[in-house]
């Protein structure tokens, strides 16, 4: 039997690229630096989400069903009739924002360690595009539930296209297929949400991983293990990724869904943040909500749309700056000057400048979520004051520090008193 | 003109004081209690199915809370119905419309959008207004186009709303209640009547509700082993790594 299987083992062996060398070549033999820390257990998770989300998703889909009269209530369908609905349902739903969570964690560690910088710029290149097909996916499926969220959040965010000047208006048409969002709208939008972005994220998510096996994972040190290497022509710093990290990838998986298991079993609307409040009313084209409100993961870019003041009558500059906020992720090698990766070896200049984007980034996210008036109003008018929402001002320092983040990064990285890096790494 | 500029001080504080309305109570219902979810079934059946649907949820769905089929069939459901139907309302929307102005919304998960809490209270607070269509206003939600459903267990109330401020500024609204006629019920049983009913709401937004926590508690003992599991096993392959 045995020696069966083997034969038929060597028959597809010499008819396809060997399994054995993709195996050696990505896992085995798969040299990872031997100090990852915490912050390393993001991509593997970010591909565990990846897979969930996929795998529930095929399950919703045999199920939910893609027609404005119908669409609120297959999903409730769902999650009473359908055996096990509540959990597939819930495992999505809590899915997305866990997606988000994992994939900002996994930017930001990039960010610590400058795992974007040469020679790892491509590997960057695609997970910024990884990141910007998760937006798309995310916003064509929280129309799919047909609540007013869903709706009036849909609404807002294609209105914005219309505000681009010239083609505005025929281009929020075309992205809608009618005058406003509709049946049709909600039929294409589940065609992108469920094949389209879909099949664009696996494709990327290859070839960011593709890139990455070529140049070799960077580490908390920012130290390339490449350049000392054994006798052997092994990295002296490196670890075969399996079994070293697949067992450690593991554990962190296993915490990571206790966390998951948590929110889901017991908090799955999370307070309102995964899952709106709002949204379990029925889309109603007559009706809009007091008070619209994204998801919390895109909270910080629509601070910084609502912030930008409208120029001529017109929101464009708003979508222009939101747009910029997270196409500016694209120039972070090339912006980045110092002559060291990692924070460990960096000086006091990007150590603040990062904490400090940091507390802006949640800021503005948390902004997001509320109505601009949650701080109160400044109590006296002046000339310059086109809002006396305090809340307001706030998100528009916030936007100016977070784009100065970036803008004055080749000065301050480059002038950063920097300390020396080691030649290995430490443990 | 100093008026004028404290008037503008004032304003930002009453308008949110205007928004804070009406202090929501807190629901004292309990999941787990299949007496009061089965009085609040009753309760929802006769008094709001009416003229509300909850098309999503089914009949022999009520077996969960302890019902027979028998008892659903002879104490629930309207003639002709089946027991695996879902709880549809006999009121066409359009009527519905017509009399009240809004069709009267479905119900099957008002519990999550609004929220037990504001049921709970919002059930408690109607009041007699002759300047409304019904006759009826309520203290959470002004303006609103239902009339009170179970006024006969109530009775009739009377709301007046006096507005004070303090000496720092501070305007706070104070709500006095006045009985009209006495309801059917006194005001201790009409409240755990609403509990009952909010207690079922809640159900109905969420069946799954109570399984969901009873299967997380499992998955995360089983989950919590794996972990001790998948720790030694790390640590036994990483001893080699120095």
């Amino acid at each position: 039997m045995a020696g069966r299987l083997m034969a038929l083992w060597d028959w597809f062996d010499a008819r396809m690229p060997s399994l054995a060398e993709e195996y050696r070549k990505h896992m085995s033999e798969y040299y990872a630096p031997k100090n990852f820390n915490f912050w390393y257990y993001f991509g593997s998770l970010a591909l565990l989400v990846l897979v969930i989300q996929i795998v529930t998703g095929i399950f919703l889909t045999m199920h939910y069903k893609p027609d404005a009269s119908l669409a609120f209530g297959s999903v409730e369908y769902i999650m009473r009739d359908v055996w096990g609905g509540w959990i597939i349902r819930y495992i999505h739903s809590t899915g997305a924002s866990a997606f988000f969570l994992v994939v900002y964690l996994h930017m930001f560690r990039g960010m610590l360690y400058g795992s974007y910088r040469e020679p790892r710029e491509l590997v960057w290149i695609f997970g910024v595009l990884i990141y910007l097909c998760l937006m798309g996916e995310a916003f064509f499926g929280y129309l799919l539930p047909w609540g007013q969220m869903s709706y009036w959040g849909a609404q807002v965010i294609v209105n914005l296209f219309g505000s681009v000047p010239f083609i505005g208006p025929d281009l929020a048409i075309w992205i809608r297929g009618d005058y406003v969002v509709s049946d049709a709208t909600l039929n294409r939008f589940f065609a992108f949400h469920v094949i389209a972005v879909p099949l664009a994220l696996l494709g990327l998510v290859v070839v960011h991983l593709l890139a990455l096996h070529d140049v070799g994972s960077n580490n908390p040190d920012g130290v390339e293990i490449k350049k000392k290497k054994g006798p052997d022509g092994r990295p002296l710093d490196g670890i075969p990724f399996h079994p070293y990290y697949t067992v450690k990838d593991i554990v962190g998986v296993i915490v990571f869904l206790m966390i998951f298991s948590a929110v889901m079993f017991f908090a799955p609307e999370m307070g309102g943040y995964f899952l709106e409040y709002n949204n379990f009313i029925p889309a109603d084209p007559l009706k809009t909500p007091p008070h619209i409100a994204p998801v919390w993961y895109f909270t910080p870019y629509y601070s910084i749309l609502r912030a930008v003041p409208p120029l001529f009558n017109s929101q464009f500059p708003g979508v222009l700056a939101m747009g910029v906020a997270v196409l500016v992720f694209f120039f972070l090698p090339w912006l980045d000057r110092s002559p060291v990766k990692s924070i460990r070896y960096r000086g006091a200049l990007y150590k603040s400048a990062l904490a400090i984007f940091v507390v802006v980034f949640l800021i503005l996210g948390y902004l997001g979520t509320e109505p601009t008036t949650v701080w109160g109003q400044f109590g006296f008018e002046a000339f310059f004051l086109d809002t006396r929402d305090i809340a307001t001002w706030v998100a528009r320092l916030c936007t100016v520090v977070y784009f100065l983040f970036f803008i004055l990064m080749p000065w301050y990285t480059a002038i950063d008193k920097v300390k020396p890096v080691p030649e290995r790494v430490t443990s | 003109m100093r008026k004028a500029v404290f008037m503008l001080l004032l304003a930002p504080l009453a308008a949110l004081a205007a928004q804070t309305g009406y202090r929501l109570d807190r629901s004292p219902h309990d999941p787990n209690d299949l007496v009061s979810l089965q009085a609040g079934a009753r309760t929802f059946v006769n008094y709001c199915l009416n003229c509300h649907g909850a098309q999503f949820m089914r009949y022999n769905r009520l077996m969960e809370l302890g019902l027979s089929e028998a008892q659903i069939k002879d104490n629930l459901l309207f003639p002709g119905e089946k027991v695996g139907e879902t709880m549809k309302v006999a009121l066409d929307p359009r009527d519905g419309k017509a009399w009240f102005g809004v069709a009267p919304p479905d119900l099957s998960v008002i519990a999550r959008s609004r929220g037990t809490d504001w049921l709970y209270t919002y059930l408690r607070t109607f009041y007699r207004d002759p300047k409304s269509a019904t006759g009826w206003n309520n203290a959470v939600f002004p303006n609103v186009a239902m009339p009170h459903a179970l006024w006969r267990l109530q009775g009739e109330r009377a709301l007046e709303v006096a507005s004070h401020a303090d000496s720092s500024g501070h305007v706070a609204l104070e709500y006095k209640w006045t009985q009209l006629s006495p309801g059917a019920q006194s005001a201790v049983e009409y409240d755990a009547t609403v509990r009952d009913l909010v207690n079922f709401l809640a159900y109905m937004g969420e069946p799954a509700a109570q399984s969901r926590k009873r299967i997380g508690v499992v998955v995360l003992f089983v989950l919590g082993i794996l972990l001790v599991l998948g720790y030694a096993l790390k640590k036994e392959y990483w001893k080699d790594v120095h």
